[in-house]
């Protein structure tokens, strides 16, 4: 059955141990041909939540459909189904340092089709001219600068044509004009190929120019959801201390600590 | 009393830690078998690694054949000539170098050039997320990575264990000792099977060993350069006391019954 949202959490939970628990009954939802972000801090669970949707880990309580179907990973057959459907891309890229940028590019097409030479040529050099890169294709990963890199995953990513594209952090550590670059082509490869795509990503601009809808994750909870507007709008204020990138408020700048009097003994 | 107790806990619990991790090292060990044909059937993955592996390693195994094959030689000489022996040296030294030194060596180095190389690089791509995104990519690392790294290990080092001995007895041969007897007299006392034949399994046995522990300690190691440096140095130990531990089994086995 086709359903509206290619993906769609429900009331999920989850933490390493019943102790620490990272997400705590989120809902979620992903419409079919949309850029979604998930905003929020660092170690605020985001990336955990494309763990969760790729199936690398199970969620405590709750439940993950993928175009309907639960995502189950102790089913590891359909789970590798699953993710033939799905490209990612890794922060720092995580290409293979063993093959070339062509290789990199070509490997989910040799792993999973019995496509000829000719033709997995002829795919990996579109897709590096998606991103720009075609002329770098026979260089090492070595060779490579931070953006390039990033870039050719994302050539990688998208080599299969997948239904669900997920960024994990993709403007990080980026120079002015490779966020620019990226920016630009996540929001192109999405309309281009009729993918659905999922942006992790702290960065608020970038978040606001190019996704449709966006989630911001707090200590685990949705805190605010909304369009770009609706969350510039927002009076929420944990919203508007994320985006305006306020030092502090409900988020304290201070790690949890004994006051500082009794640390350095001036207590009286 | 609770120090005793707290004893007996901590005890209790290394005992069980070291079991789970025998029993997880033994899964992994049969899920690397279970990749081993489909790694077969691509065997061009693996000969990428046989050229990293066993190509690269020839120039500390040539020169270590040598110089142990001509210490040897010596040694055996200044014993032997004592007795009016010397015409034995190139039996000894073939025998030496077949049954035990050949093997264990040419084992103790693989770990040490090769193994190391292994840890650090699964270590590093594990690190890198390399393996992260393979599984994301619906693809088994261990199917990709590690099966033609094992496969590559298994056919390198009973290879270079074979280079080993050959060099080592050419290199007692230089010692200068009469041709005629050398060679004559290792032609009537190597057997094929017995000597040639278990040397030759002792070194299967051997490059499945080190080959498993170095993938091993690299694929669970942790994903910091720490863990990584404390991978590589565990490669090193595990498999020199394997490789010395299952040499005294197999040598027990193997050459008990002869005269």
């Amino acid at each position: 059955m086709a359903t509206d949202n290619l993906v769609q959490i429900d009331h999920l939970t989850f933490g390493y141990d019943r102790s620490r628990v990272i997400l705590r009954d989120v809902s979620l939802e992903f419409p079919r041909g949309k850029v979604v972000a998930i905003m929020g801090l660092s170690g605020s669970g985001k990336t955990t939540l494309l763990r969760l949707i790729g199936g690398v880990i199970r969620p405590q309580s709750g439940k993950i459909l993928f175009d309907g179907e639960p995502v189950d990973p102790s089913d590891i057959d359909k789970l590798f189904a699953l993710r033939r459907r799905l490209g990612m891309l890794f922060q720092f890229g995580a290409l293979f340092t063993d093959l070339s940028v062509f290789e990199n590019v070509a490997f989910p097409l040799r792993e999973h089709t019995d496509l000829p030479d000719s033709m997995i040529r002829d795919i990996v050099l579109l897709k590096l001219n998606a991103v720009g890169l075609r002329g770098a294709a026979s260089l090492r990963i070595s060779e490579v600068s931070g953006g390039m890199a990033r870039r050719i995953a994302l050539a990688r990513a998208i080599a299969l044509d997948p239904e669900l594209i997920m960024y994990d952090e993709p403007f990080a550590g980026l120079d002015p004009i490779s966020l620019g670059i990226t920016a630009n082509l996540i929001r192109r490869l999405n309309d281009a190929t009729g993918a659905t795509s999922i942006v992790v990503s702290h960065d608020v601009d970038e978040c606001f120019l190019i996704c449709d809808y966006l989630y911001l994750i707090s200590s685990g909870r949705i805190v605010g959801h909304g369009t770009a507007a609706q969350l510039q709008a927002s009076e929420d204020p944990e919203v508007r201390q994320f985006i305006r990138g306020e030092p502090d408020g409900p988020v304290p700048f201070h790690y949890p600590a004994k006051p500082i009097e009794q640390e350095m003994g001036l207590a009286g | 009393m609770n120090a005793v107790a707290d004893l007996l806990a901590a005890l209790g619990a290394r005992a069980l830690r070291l079991l789970w991790s025998l029993g997880h090292a033994s899964l992994f060990f049969w899920e690397l078998v279970r990749f081993t044909p489909a790694a077969l059937r691509r065997f061009d993955l693996s000969v990428v690694q046989i050229y990293a592996i066993g190509n690269l390693s020839l120039v500390i195994i040539i020169t270590s054949g040598a110089a142990v094959g001509g210490v040897l030689g010596l040694q055996a000489y200044y014993a032997l000539d004592r007795y009016g022996a010397a015409e034995q040296v190139g039996l000894l030294v073939a025998l030496s170098l077949l049954r035990e030194l050949g093997p264990v060596l040419t084992a103790l180095l693989f770990a040490g050039r090769a193994g190391t190389s292994l840890t650090a690089e699964i270590g590093l791509m594990k690190a890198g997320e390399q393996l992260a995104a393979m599984e994301m990519m619906a693809v088994d690392p261990r199917g990709r990575v590690l099966a033609p790294r094992f496969v590559a290990g298994i056919v390198s080092v009973p290879l270079l264990s074979a280079i080993f001995s050959a060099v080592g007895v050419a290199g007692a041969k230089l010692i200068g000792i009469d041709s005629a007897a050398f060679w004559s007299q290792m032609q009537d006392g190597v057997d094929v099977f017995k000597d040639v034949g278990n040397g030759m399994v002792k070194t299967v046995v051997f490059g499945v060993a080190t080959t498993f522990v170095a993938l091993y300690t690299g694929y669970e190691s942790d994903a910091t350069p720490e863990g990584v440096a404390q991978a590589t140095t565990r490669t090193v130990v595990i498999s020199s006391v394997a490789v010395l531990v299952l040499d005294f089994l197999l040598t027990s086995l193997m050459f008990s019954t002869r005269p």
